[in-house]
């Protein structure tokens, strides 16, 4: 019993949880916000992996850190607009666009990884993001551990909640927003273009996404892996769900979640010799599940998510 | 400006060709990472259409990886009718696989007559119950099944993983994470000598029939195919909505298991843990070729199956990456849903000033 008290209370195990949540927070920033203007974007899974891929790859060929993080943005960002275009002015079915982009992002990111790289055993590395340790802040006790010798890419993630939250609930804009993922018809009549608002909000929220999956090949990891991505996208959506797709709790879901997963490899280390390794795997996913069980019943979807609106329709 | 005008009646051919040519596009998309790997268009393309079908051993390969298609492609179409976002294929062909092996490795020892029949529903059991818990948790908790199925699935494959470093690993299996190989009653016969094609593919053209039959000429089908369309009507005109759920929920996951029977039954032998190269997730593709039609299904499945096997071999022999073909099925994937459009409308192109009449405006 002290000893899971210890670990709860030391600076190292929180920073991990941190780490660990980084890349959830990128994600359940983007998916919170397609799902707020009315778009549920499957297309997660694959703008992860492709925002992997790509902002590894614009590293590895010189672009350097930041230029890795912008190319990743925008792919997820392309990425988005195939399912914006698709979802939006189409009108189609976002469960299957949002599987078909994930498809796509997908295979394509595999393809290109293969073609740019054909015969390579081990896959190549670069100088991933160096934690930044903060000169005195750093040095703080407990905070300084935790939140001041991260990578710039978790420092991005925790300006981003703030970001996203304040555009969300004190702009014209955020406003405007979430009323196009409630109340359409009323949006419109207020002669704003609906099409244009979720659009612009699914490619934003894509290239969010993108940069959870450039955190894991640029800051995490220094290489790019085939099946990186491993479920992590689709955490994000039952993330969202349990969040009430508000940032400020999404910040809390994702680190719970981290502090759960970084729990559990502290514990695996005490009684992996008796435990198979693949049951402390298996809790992610499972934990991710019980999160949605939980607040399935009084889950507050946006009321016109999944539905897809045409000018002039009452 | 464009307008969508929706057709009234959608003609046979409209409906059949439609998709034909949306699958036909995205493999002459392929084109495009092709040339981008520097390799020779045409004779990529001469070079896939062999190795699917320019030899008997090419079409038995073809039928082979059909065979777990055709499967998890109803278990997505069977659902998908009713609106079940079963996503969870692939765990559940895992289940399925695991179930087989589990009884027919060695557990019982009966003749064939007994012994198939027994793998056969013991993986259909398997994959119906693994679809059953999303169900649940869908219906009584509310809980979204699209999110549920896809995070079962990695559960699975790690549960399995499990089993073959621990209780099910193959003693005699040189320390690789492998069952035991399925005993020679309970291993499915194959169709011709030397070939690799089995006696699943006839199993998935009689469910493909089977599902045909359910859905078109029966009160269940009808059920499904209402609750799918319009579920609060379905209700009200007193169809048991919760029941249809669960029905469906059962078969879809029933087929994706016995697609995981097939494999270690009659293909590969025993379990690994990477025995599927995501037919979960083609079977959503096929499934959305096929228009949801347990009988195009089959030939959906047949198509992916040569995107597959062909661009597998002609990546031997070229060196172009044989992630190609899941490119052209994710292509072929988005191109069948947009071209949904021209099924359901009617799309004409009106100039300024020269509005037509006839025809709601749905916008553009």
């Amino acid at each position: 019993m002290m000893e899971i008290l210890d670990i709860l209370v030391s600076p190292n195990f929180w920073a991990a949880a941190l780490r660990i949540a980084t890349p959830l927070i990128f994600g359940v920033l983007g998916a919170l916000l397609c799902e707020r203007a009315g778009v549920l974007n499957l297309g997660i899974e694959g703008i992860f992996t492709a925002g992997a891929m790509a902002g590894w790859m614009a590293a590895w060929l010189g672009a350097g850190l930041w230029g890795g993080v912008l190319v990743a943005a925008l792919a997820g960002a392309t990425f988005g607009l195939l399912h914006a275009v698709l979802t939006v002015p189409l009108g189609l079915s976002q469960h299957v666009s949002g599987i078909g982009v994930t498809l796509f992002a997908t295979s394509l990111s595999y393809y290109a990884y293969r073609t740019a790289l054909p015969d390579v055993t081990s896959p190549p590395r670069i100088t991933a993001f160096q934690p930044l340790d903060i000169p005195v802040l750093s040095d703080l006790p407990f905070l300084g551990t935790v939140l001041f010798q991260q990578t710039a890419l978790t420092m991005l993630a925790l300006a981003m909640v703030v970001v996203v939250g304040f555009v969300l609930y004190r702009t014209p804009l955020g406003l405007a927003i979430r009323a196009v993922g409630d109340n359409p018809a009323a949006v419109e009549a207020q002669g704003l273009s609906v099409m244009a608002l979720r659009m612009g909000t699914v490619v934003a929220g894509s290239a969010l996404m993108a940069l959870g999956g450039a955190f894991l090949t640029m800051s995490a990891f220094d290489a790019f892996f085939f099946g990186m991505v491993n479920g992590r996208g689709w955490i994000c959506i039952a993330l969202t769900v349990f969040a009430s797709w508000r940032p400020g709790k999404a910040l809390l879901g994702a680190l719970l979640f981290g502090a759960f997963d970084a729990f559990q490899v502290r514990l695996q280390t005490e009684v992996g010799a008796f435990v198979p390794g693949q049951v402390f795997l298996m809790l992610p996913y499972l934990l991710s599940i019980l999160a949605l069980v939980m607040v399935a019943r009084k889950a507050d979807y946006p009321r016109a998510m999944l539905k897809p609106y045409f000018k002039g329709q009452r | 400006m464009i307008r969508f005008e929706p057709r009234e009646t959608v003609s046979p051919l409209l409906r059949t060709g439609v998709p034909v040519a949306a699958a036909l596009a995205a493999l002459a998309l392929a084109a495009l990472p092709i040339m981008a790997a520097g390799a020779p268009v045409l004779q990529a393309y001469v070079l896939m259409a062999r190795g699917a079908f320019g030899s008997f051993f090419a079409v038995s390969e073809l039928l082979s990886r059909a065979t777990p298609l055709i499967l998890t492609g109803l278990a997505a179409a069977l659902a998908f009718r009713a609106r079940l976002w079963n996503i969870g294929g692939e765990g559940q062909l895992y289940a399925g696989a695991l179930a087989a092996v589990a009884i027919g490795s060695g557990a019982i020892s009966a003749p064939p007559a007994v012994m198939i029949p027994l793998v056969l529903l013991a993986g259909a059991l398997a994959g119906a119950m693994m679809m059953l818990v999303p169900a649940l948790l869908k219906l009584r908790l509310g809980a979204d099944e699209v999110v549920t199925t896809l995070l079962l699935n990695f559960v699975v494959v790690l549960f399995v993983q499990m089993m073959l470093e621990g209780p099910m690993k193959d003693p005699m299996g040189m320390g690789w994470p492998q069952s035991e190989p399925m005993a020679d009653a309970a291993t499915l016969p194959k169709l011709f000598d030397r070939m690799r094609v089995h006696a699943g593919l006839i199993v998935a053209l009689i469910a493909a029939l089977l599902a045909h039959i359910l859905l078109a000429r029966t009160v269940w089908g009808f059920e499904i195919r209402a609750v799918g369309e319009n579920q609060d009507a379905a209700r009200h005109a007193g169809i048991p909505v919760t029941a249809t759920f669960v029905r469906v929920a059962l078969f879809s996951g029933a087929l994706a298991g016995l697609a995981g029977v097939g494999e270690v039954a009659g293909l590969k032998g025993y379990l690994t843990a990477d025995l599927s190269p995501g037919f979960g997730y083609a079977g959503i593709v096929v499934a959305m070729l096929a228009g949801l039609s347990p009988l195009g299904v089959v030939v959906a499945a047949l198509f992916i199956a040569g995107v597959f096997v062909g661009a597998d071999s002609m990546s031997r022999a070229i060196g172009v990456s044989n992630y190609l073909a899941d490119l052209v099925v994710a292509t072929s994937l988005i191109a069948v849903l947009v071209s949904g459009l021209f099924v359901r409308f009617r799309i004409r192109l009106v100039g300024p000033g020269r509005r037509a009449s006839a025809g709601k405006d749905t916008g553009a």
